[in-house]
């Protein structure tokens, strides 16, 4: 491993040294590798010169072409809302209706509040407003709290039992937990409220339910089940459910109660998005 | 005389020094497991006190037993063939949790709804499995392999090496439990806690002096370029990891702690160390891999030695600057973007200084990527960094980063470096050791190395082009406006575009995880001893030194 000069295929010398038998060619750069290396140097300098670079004792070098992010993102932001601002001041002075009415503003609306709906509530009403189990399906024509454009708008703005002075607040009892019904009572009742949509399976359970309904449900759900929109209390009767129409999950619903939560938008959407959802959501098809 | 006995003193401090560590941190282990102020730090004290505690049995029984002194002549290869299966265990199991997670983006219900499976949790166990406990045993491993025969000395200390060794799954241990235990201090690549950054300080440092205390005791006065290497990683990844670990425990008998820095000053911190984790310890280190057994297995000279010194200097120095371009368009001053952007661009030909030293180290003997599999493995990992390398600077570009930031893009990237480059070159390394340590004539199957090389080069391709097809749909999507300047995408939408892509990935991922399993068969088939299927097939090199025809090296041990 002492110094041995030798000559291999390729004509270069190696280093003369060896270490555990691997030896070392002397091969120059390559001069494509050199000068692409001295490129890079020579273009990174060219940026330090026109864009902000080094840092100084108490500031940085600016750049010869004065760039700044911060004013850049401030700039483009200034832009698309000065793009924009042409009709969200026209839509954040106009009602509900007059907005619907004119189709320039219907049109910037409708798209506005599928953006605005694609971010913040496709997270649980589904990309395409479907739903799911305890989240509304607002293609439909069942609504909680009312279908027309004020009252989705209301909706919207404060939230469903939400931190917001105007939410809407109902909350149905836990018969069963709280001992108010005993389980085979809930379970009659269930059965009873099966049978407003047709669904009973066991007649004689659901004669029995009509009575226990009386007089705890239909205060809220009213005599016929056909709910309440003023107390956000369900209609009964259709084939719709937010939780779920069978037995066992009719029987949770009344053992523990349901109080789903929806955040109040207005403090977190200005007022032109806020009228733009509730376009969007009216225009889904289920608007009444 | 006087030399001998000399020696025995050193011995003798060195016996007592070992075990008085040792009684030291059982007993600091039984005081974590009593007084613990929460479970895992109690749990933690367990496996500390049941670690320490074994290793000075160990040590006591061989003090007792007074054996034969053993042979310490030789080069200490023990702890590197402790350190070999340590690499394949740990990259099964971290390719294994890989997978899993690339099937849980495609299928979340596979989160199990379980804290100790969920995503958030089982993702710093893969990268941290693949980076510290793959690549960093690999490393440990190697480095003590290349140092001792570039330097013809033998590992300095009697056990030291050993305790880096142990030491270094100790850590690996306590990270990983950690994770799963919920203990993260959320920065990437350095989730542990505080306590665990201590140990590894520490079984750092012992690394740190096992290896410049080998190369000291070198018989020939320069030093080969795969040891330069091997002692930047080690010295650059001490600064990285204490500089960015700096932090104020709770207490001292709990889990919690809180970094010094905040705000963008961590951010920066965070990037300069985790962008010079990738430089020094994913590229330094391995190209000290590369340069020893690139070579050896091809039985050619390196092809340049000004290039080796050229480029290693100006990589060492360019990389440690390139952290920033990891937070454009961020609330870091443009400034300092400008210059991680810039020296991100110098950055490319050093770094492809040891791709041209890898390939055209070949030159001549070209036919062996045809012959020998192992010699493809470790070219094609030369090959996928050079890729890597390219792409590296190109996306730290800022107006291609404003695209590629924050997508599957730079998922691809990253894996084409850790798949094709990391982990190819450490496989190559162990189809050459497994046979050079254990004493066999060849490998148990050459036939299995090209299964493992095609399968697993059609994972990674799988891999890399789904991520690159993704992320860019990601970042085209994201960007996207409609005429009256709405998105047009909601950020759900771009995340059920991802689906069939994640699928693709996932199964690229499988593929990887099969070829590695293949490799272990194979990999235990020769440790064992069992008849090599073909071994005409083989290269002279594959076998052990002593079974090459002309070729004298000093005894192992």
């Amino acid at each position: 491993m002492a110094k041995e000069k030798a000559k291999t295929s390729g004509s270069t010398e190696t280093t003369g040294h060896s270490w555990d038998g691997i030896a070392e060619l002397n091969n120059p750069l390559p001069k494509w590798w050199l000068y692409t290396f001295y490129a890079t140097i020579i273009w990174a300098i060219g940026y330090w010169i026109v864009y902000p670079a080094w840092p100084t004792v108490s500031s940085y070098t600016k750049g010869y072409f004065g760039y700044s992010q911060r004013e850049r993102v401030s700039e483009d932001l200034a832009q698309s809302q000065a793009e924009k601002a042409v009709f969200r001041d026209k839509i954040a002075a106009a009602d509900l209706e007059a907005i619907k009415a004119d189709p320039e503003l219907l049109n910037f609306a409708l798209a506005g509040g599928a953006a605005a709906f694609g971010d913040n509530c496709a997270p649980c009403h589904g990309r395409g407003a479907q739903g799911g189990a305890g989240y509304p399906n607002l293609r439909d024509d069942a609504w909680l709290w009312g279908g027309t454009l004020d009252a989705i708008h209301q909706t919207i703005q404060h939230g469903i039992r939400a931190e917001d002075d105007q939410t809407h607040m109902s909350q149905m009892p836990a018969f069963g937990k709280l001992g108010m019904l005993k389980p085979n009572q809930v379970s009659d009742a269930a059965e009873f409220v099966m049978s407003l949509s047709g669904n009973a399976d066991d007649e004689e359970a659901a004669a029995r339910g009509k009575e226990i309904f009386a007089t705890n449900c239909a205060a809220c759900h009213g005599p016929d089940g056909m709910g309440n929109q003023a107390l956000g209390a369900p209609n009964l009767t259709d084939q719709l459910w937010l939780y779920g129409g069978d037995k066992a999950t009719i029987v949770e619903t009344i053992t523990n109660s349901r109080a789903g939560m929806m955040p109040a938008w207005a403090g977190r959407l200005d007022p032109a998005t806020v009228k733009e959802l509730a376009i969007y959501v009216h225009s889904l098809g289920g608007g009444q | 005389m006087a030399a001998t006995s000399q020696r025995d003193e050193w011995s003798a401090l060195s016996d007592l020094l070992a075990i008085g560590s040792a009684g030291f941190l059982t007993i600091l282990g039984l005081i974590l497991a009593m007084a613990g102020e929460d479970r895992v730090m109690a749990f933690h004290g367990c496996l500390l006190f049941a670690a320490s505690g074994l290793a000075l049995l160990y040590m006591l029984t061989q003090f007792v037993e007074e054996r034969e002194p053993a042979d310490t002549s030789g080069y200490a290869d023990g702890v590197i063939r402790a350190g070999v299966i340590a690499t394949v265990f740990w990259g099964v199991a971290g390719f294994l949790v890989g997978d899993i997670i690339a099937w849980q983006l495609a299928f979340p219900a596979l989160n199990l709804d379980l804290p100790w499976t969920n995503f958030g949790r089982m993702r710093p166990l893969h990268t941290s499995a693949v980076i510290f406990a793959f690549g960093g045993n690999a490393l440990i491993a190697t480095s003590f392999y290349v140092v001792q025969r570039t330097c013809r000395a033998r590992l300095a200390g009697k056990w030291s090496p050993w305790f880096v060794f142990w030491g270094y799954q100790l850590f690996i241990v306590l990270a990983a439990t950690g994770y799963l235990l919920g203990v993260t201090q959320s920065k990437e690549y350095a989730e542990p806690e505080w306590y665990v950054d201590v140990w590894l300080t520490i079984v750092w440092v012992v690394y740190f002096l096992v290896f410049v205390g080998t190369v000291a005791k070198r018989k020939d006065p320069h030093v080969y370029v795969a040891n330069w290497f091997y002692l930047a990683f080690i010295v650059t990844i001490a600064l990285l990891h204490i500089v960015n670990n700096l932090a104020v425990p709770v207490s001292l008998l709990g889990t919690k702690s809180y970094i010094v820095y905040s705000g963008v000053q961590d951010a920066m911190t965070q990037w300069w160390y985790g962008h010079n984790a990738v430089g020094f310890f994913l590229t330094a280190g391995f190209l000290g891999m590369m340069y020893y057994f690139v070579p050896k297995r091809a039985e050619r000279p390196v092809y340049s030695y000004r290039l080796s010194v050229i480029h290693f200097w100006s990589l060492i120095f360019i990389y440690i600057w390139a952290g920033p371009h990891h937070l454009h368009y961020t609330a870091l001053p443009d400034w300092a973007q400008t210059l991680g952007m810039t020296f991100s661009i110098i950055l490319w030909m050093p770094s492809w200084g040891g791709m041209i030293n890898g390939l055209m180290t070949l030159s001549g003997a070209w036919d062996k990527l045809r012959t020998d599999p192992v010699i493809r493995m470790l070219i094609v990992a030369v090959a996928f960094y050079g890729m890597s390398t390219f792409e590296g600077p190109l996306m730290s570009i800022r107006s291609v980063n404003s695209l590629s930031h924050y997508t599957d893009w730079t998922i691809g990237h990253v894996h084409s470096g850790a798949l094709g480059w990391v982990a190819y070159i450490t496989f190559g390394a162990l189809y050459c050791l497994v046979p050079w340590l254990w004493h066999r004539k060849a490998l148990y199957s050459q036939r299995l190395v090209e299964w493992h090389f095609w399968i697993s080069t059609l994972g990674i391709v799988l891999y890399i082009t789904s991520m690159w097809v993704s992320g860019i749909l990601q970042g085209l999507m994201w960007r996207a406006y409609d005429q009256l300047g709405f998105l047009e995408y909601s950020f759900v939408e771009t995340v059920e575009a991802m689906h069939p892509f994640y699928i693709i990935r996932a199964i690229g991922g499988l593929l990887f995880l099969l070829g590695a399993l293949l490799m272990a068969y194979n990999l235990w088939r020769t440790v064992r001893g069992d008849q090599p299927v073909d071994a005409t097939d083989q290269p002279s090199v594959a076998a052990a030194p002593e079974f090459r025809p002309g070729e004298y090296t000093a005894p192992a041990e």
